[in-house]
């Protein structure tokens, strides 16, 4: 297959970027897209350009480090799944595919394609744990958790913290995220010690990053390539009202 | 040699080794756990739960790792699960059939008394597990569910759905984040280790670059701990992330550090075949699949071409069924995957490249109906349907074997202290629990037994002695290591060849593969021992070589990448060397010189039950490495041979 | 001793930590709470909008209604400038936090995409602030014509009805007869009605009174509501236009 390519190039964080544009012929179809951008990179190597920059690791949806807008969608226009299970089948033969970074104030790009995420580690570590030592845990099943509450909590936990949903919110907004290992931690026995506590920080935390605010737009959801479902962010808003009233009762 | 090579394997009955070793291993006081800095390099299950651990005690830890983000270690890729002996189920599981079962399934290539402790820790993994907030899967009544697993009798893997990894990995990273917060560990993301730095015979430093900026650092510590995963990249394609290497532990081999049964590498016989020269990784696809389907390829050479509807069944070789009456197509991993690689060198593979067997479920489909099938492997149909673009409810899904794991890694003595003094190697990146071959579901129960159960007993051992001894980072020691790096950057950058470092390193790996893949001889190792010499040079070569673009002092992708390739062209010779000096097979290892009349691993227990520790001497090209043995001793298990039949 | 030389990723987390504030403050500054606000006072809004169409919908019940029901209204007196001003900080308070969040979510993403394509967010609900900075405009003009009697000619002229109330059949009558005005009503409308199908659904979602299994079914509700609304809103005019409602008085 062939493809007319127009990819983001920035040298670094300080400079300004712009598309360029690229030929990209005799692609396999069964290549993925990020296999596609090695090719793409391994002949301008061979032409003595600079190869394009961008992240990536596992290459099967699970370690969330791929981290593209292609055809102006966080991840490619299949969803769900991440960009590295994107193949190139899934395009036109001679179609032109627009790849641009995720655009985030607080993921701010590094190099091309390549973006900067800490913003996400630091609203984990703001309170996005239960502090359990080592040593000192109780007998596993010495707290039963209903299978309902379990499950639920595990399609919490399923966020792979790509960061797509901030990258695809109209406002830039990381509430899915945050949604996310809130409601994971909350519906948990466990993580009811530090629950008013974790949502308050954590809330906090991805204000202070300088994330946009959720007006219920509900792309996020869309593009998740963990599919996680926006009624979680419903779930953190009740948490952070609860976690208000107790506080404000003295709790 | 630098240190010692003694295992360290306390006396006394098995099930009191590890409670006696405890309670003889010297401690440290809390007040003075704050003077002592800790190097952990990687944060994977292993790495991360032991930054978090060592955090929480009170050492001020250090954390590196390559990825962005601590998160996504590639630890968080595996799915089955973990195992445990808790012995929920009620179905007679216990310590001691984990541990035997643990040691038999790596054909008794590793130690009695690690293993025995691995199984000893296994239940206080799940309880620590679940104390933060690990949503395993859960049963009616709200009790933990099991499941079984290939290689064990008993159901005892805990999972979460078809992302264990990523659930554990993530319990450890929020320990992890939560000590960052407290300020006991501080979290290098993007910073590759490139150097370990020895003072007076002691690891006590690592030169690190920042991948971001090029920066090049010294760190000083009082000890070093290496999490750094494992080399299954050096075949090109694995199941491995892309940026998974074995830049840390050659490096550290190359600074004298031993390395243990290099040659021992897993491989999985379910995954997507791979399509075409530019893959660039192979996805697992879960085992359970061979439940349902049959594996067959055509009969006659000619046929391979052919869409596979238009087989007829007496033109198909279902050559497991064949072969293996009693097992069929649920034959063990090793064997299904040497079947499927004889049936593709006789020609007959399917799909491109002629790398691939059919896994067929139209039988099922008849037998149990589409629905059913969905309902069980639902999944799995997409995840393949997503990558192959191919409906396997229609047409037979293509598999082919691909390497996962690797038993092999850096010598350690049963303190997980490799034998240079204050040196630990925890996870896949040591070579100690799983012997020949590892069972399904239990790296992640050894990564993170290391991490949190094992190396916070073992590293103040080492830690009391010490107090005081870190040197600065600006000792000679590290100013010449700095002066090494930097002068293998500008070399790497000076090549200005024509060739990409995908193309050598795509070579190197279709050389392991054909000749230390799935089968080895002595005349395919012989050969490969002469090549890899020659791949090397031509990767060097100032001409003809690779093109590194860019400079040293940026992001730069190319760059990081080229160093570990480097790396991998000479660490596979080593795995070559030591698959040929195991003349015999065991387990992964498989010398064609050695099967039993049915085909399977023959063992030469009387002269191979050894570990293989392998000494840098310098120069590949000039002095080959040195080996040492480390005898391996049975004192409870009795040693027996697998039949599958 | 620490490593002057190396800047680990922990050293930025202690920009996240903010000053500590009162409680109210902390929920008013934090992106959840203020979004709350902007839900609450949405909700007394909609309450409102449904109120003023049920009795406006009592011209189709004749004048004697219709003027009855607005002298009902005079009657109350100070309750009736209670009940104003109650409406006004609400919208107010509505406005101003919104225009807080927009201004937030815009600086979230200072470098736009080129390319931008969007999988499940609406137009409505991408345009919240647009669409309401119209409706704003449109009450001003609706509050100035009716409260204020101001553009029409013929509301001077109008005399009181037999009953000695303000005859606000004719005035509504009149008003509407202009094609401009009536225009422009059902143009405003429209833009309600937008603000409505992503608002009337959207504050469940905020106020975290909202799971996976209401959402969609919440959202065709909050569709319908804001529909059943612009329907019944455009009647008055529409009727009027087509002569089906005629004045009570003759000018």
């Amino acid at each position: 297959m062939n493809f007319k390519l127009r990819i983001w190039r920035q040298r670094d964080a300080k400079s300004r970027g712009k598309l360029v544009k690229y030929d990209a012929p005799d692609i396999p179809a069964q290549a993925s897209l990020l296999e596609m951008l090695d090719i793409v990179n391994e002949r301008l190597l061979l032409r003595g350009e600079e190869p394009i920059a961008f992240d990536s690791d596992c290459r099967e949806g699970i370690c969330g480090t791929c981290s593209l807008t292609v055809n102006g969608e966080a991840h490619g226009p299949d969803h769900p799944g991440a960009a590295c299970e994107l193949y190139m089948r899934k395009f036109r033969d001679g179609e032109t595919i627009i790849v641009e970074p995720f655009r985030v104030k607080s993921f701010p790009v590094i190099k091309d394609l390549v973006i900067d995420r800490s913003a996400l580690d630091r609203i984990v570590q703001a309170g996005g744990f239960i502090s359990a030592r080592a040593g000192s845990a109780p007998e596993a099943n010495s707290i039963p958790i209903p299978k309902h509450d379990a499950d639920l909590s595990m399609e919490a936990a399923a966020c792979i913290g790509c960061g797509a949903c901030a990258a695809a919110c109209p406002n830039a907004s990381a509430m899915l995220f945050t949604a996310a290992k809130v409601s994971h931690l909350a519906l948990l026995p466990q993580g009811e010690p530090e629950r008013t506590k974790r949502v308050v920080s954590m809330v906090q935390a991805m204000d202070a990053e300088g994330f946009g605010n959720c007006t219920n737009t509900y792309e996020c959801e869309a593009v998740c390539p963990a599919e996680i479902s926006a009624s979680f962010i419903a779930k953190l808003n009740r948490e952070y009202s609860k976690a208000s009233l107790r506080r404000s009762a003295g709790e | 040699m630098i240190g010692n090579f003694d295992a360290r394997t306390p006396s006394g009955p098995l099930d009191r080794k590890w409670t006696s070793h405890k309670d003889h291993s010297r401690l440290v006081s809390p007040n003075n756990r704050r003077k002592f800095e800790v190097i952990v390099v990687g944060s994977g299950l292993a790495g991360g739960s032991a930054a978090a651990t060592l955090g929480e005690l009170g050492y001020r830890v250090k954390c590196f790792c390559y990825q962005d983000s601590a998160r996504r270690a590639h630890s968080i890729a595996a799915q089955g699960g973990i195992n445990a002996a808790k012995n929920y189920q009620n179905d007679g599981d216990s310590v001691y059939r984990l541990f035997y079962d643990t040691i038999k399934g790596g054909d008794f290539r590793s130690r009695e008394a690690n293993v025995y402790r691995l199984a000893e820790v296994s239940s206080n993994i799940i309880d620590q597990c679940v104390a933060q907030g690990v949503p395993f899967a859960r049963e009616y009544g709200g009790l933990l569910a099991n499941r079984s697993f290939g290689g064990a009798q008993v159901s005892r893997t805990f999972y979460a759905r078809g992302q264990t990894g990523q659930q554990l990995l993530l319990g450890c990273y929020q320990a992890l984040c939560r000590q960052i917060a407290a300020g006991t560990v501080q979290m290098f993301p993007q910073t590759e280790m490139l150097d370990v730095v020895l003072v007076d015979g002691h690891a006590k430093g690592i030169v690190t670059r920042n991948l971001r900026t090029g920066k090049i650092d010294n760190v000083a510590a009082d000890a070093i701990v290496l999490a750094t995963g494992g080399y299954g990249n050096v075949f090109y394609l694995s199941t491995n992330a892309r940026g998974c290497n074995v830049t840390a532990t050659y490096r550290a081999y190359k600074k004298g550090a031993l390395f243990a049964n290099p040659c021992f590498t897993q491989i999985h016989p379910t995954c997507i075949p791979h399509s075409g020269d530019y893959q660039s990784k192979l996805t697992l696809m879960s085992e359970s699949l061979r439940n349902d389907g049959r594996v067959w390829v055509p009969k006659q050479k000619e046929d391979a071409k052919k869409p596979p509807n238009e087989i007829p069944e007496s033109d198909r070789d279902y050559y497991l069924e064949r072969k293996y009456p009693s097992y069929g197509n649920l034959a063990p991993r090793d064997i299904s995957s040497r079947a499927a690689k004889e049936v593709c060198d006789e020609g007959r593979g399917v799909g491109p490249g002629g790398r691939g067997v059919y896994l067929d479920f139209a039988d099922a489909i008849k037998r149990l109906g589409e629905e059913t099938i969905r309902e069980r492997y639902g999944n799995l149909f997409e995840v393949y349907q997503k990558i192959t673009g191919e409906n396997a409810y229609q047409v037979p899904m293509r598999i082919y074997p691909a390497v996962h794991y690797t038993m092999g890694g850096l010598w350690v003595d049963y303190n997980l202290m490799s034998n240079i003094p204050g040196l630990f190697v925890i996870g896949e990146a040591n070579f100690s629990d799983h012997g020949a071959n590892r069972l399904g579901a239990s790296a992640l129960m050894q990564g993170l037994a290391d991490g949190y159960f094992i190396l916070p007993y073992t590293l103040p051992n080492y830690l009391a002695g010490q107090m005081g001894k870190r040197p600065s980072n600006d000792h000679a020691e590290f100013k010449k290591a700095e002066r090494d790096i930097r002068a293998k950057i500008d070399n790497l950058l000076k090549i200005n060849g024509k060739r990409s470092l995908d193309s050598i390193h795509r070579e190197l790996g279709t050389l392991l593969w054909d000749k230390c893949g799935m089968a080895r001889n002595k005349n395919g190792l012989e050969e490969a021992l002469r090549k890899i010499p020659d791949l090397r040079e031509r990767f060097w070569s100032r001409d003809c070589g690779i093109r590194v673009p860019g400079d040293g002092e940026d992001f730069n992708q190319s760059l990081e990448r080229a160093g570990r390739v480097a790396d991998f062209l000479e660490f596979a010779e080593l795995m070559c060397l030591d698959a040929l000096a195991r003349d015999e097979s065991c387990g992964a290892h498989f010398r064609d010189e050695h099967q039993t009349s049915e085909g399977e691993a023959l063992r030469d227990d009387e002269n191979f039950a050894d570990v293989f520790a392998w000494e840098f001497q310098g120069n590949p090209a000039t002095a080959g490495p040195k080996l040492h043995r480390e005898p391996l001793h049975f004192e409870t298990v009795h040693l027996t041979q697998r039949s599958y039949k | 001793m620490i490593d002057q030389k190396s800047e680990p990723q922990s050293a930025a987390a202690a920009t996240v930590r903010t000053k500590p504030r009162g409680l109210i403050s902390d929920f008013c500054h934090s992106s959840v709470g203020r979004k709350m606000i902007v839900a609450v006072t949405g909700v007394i809004l909609i309450l409102f909008v449904i109120g003023h169409l049920l009795g406006n919908l009592q011209i189709f019940l004749g004048p004697e209604w219709i003027n009855a029901y607005s002298q009902h209204l005079r009657d109350l007196g100070p309750l009736l400038w209670l009940i104003r001003a109650f409406l006004l900080t609400t919208v107010i308070l509505h406005i101003y936090f919104t225009i807080l969040l927009a201004i937030e979510n815009r600086r979230a993403r200072p470098e736009r995409y080129i390319d931008r394509q969007y999988v499940k967010a609406s137009w409505a609900s991408r345009h919240m602030v647009v669409s309401g900075l119209v409706v704003l405009a449109f009450i001003i003009f609706h509050l100035l014509h009716f409260t204020g009697r101001k553009f029409n000619p013929q509301f001077p002229l109008l005399k009181l009805d037999p009953l000695n109330r303000y005859d606000v059949y004719s005035m509504m009558v009149y008003g509407f007869q202009n094609v401009y005005v009536s225009s422009f009503y059902i143009v405003g409308l429209f833009l309600l009605t937008l603000h409505l199908t992503h608002g009337s659904s959207s504050f469940f979602q905020s106020l975290g009174l909202n799971n996976q299994r209401l959402t969609p079914r919440l959202a065709i509700g909050g569709r319908i509501l804001a529909w059943l609304l612009f329907i019944g809103y455009t009647s008055i005019p529409i009727a009027v236009l087509l002569g089906f409602i005629k004045p009570a008085q003759q000018l």
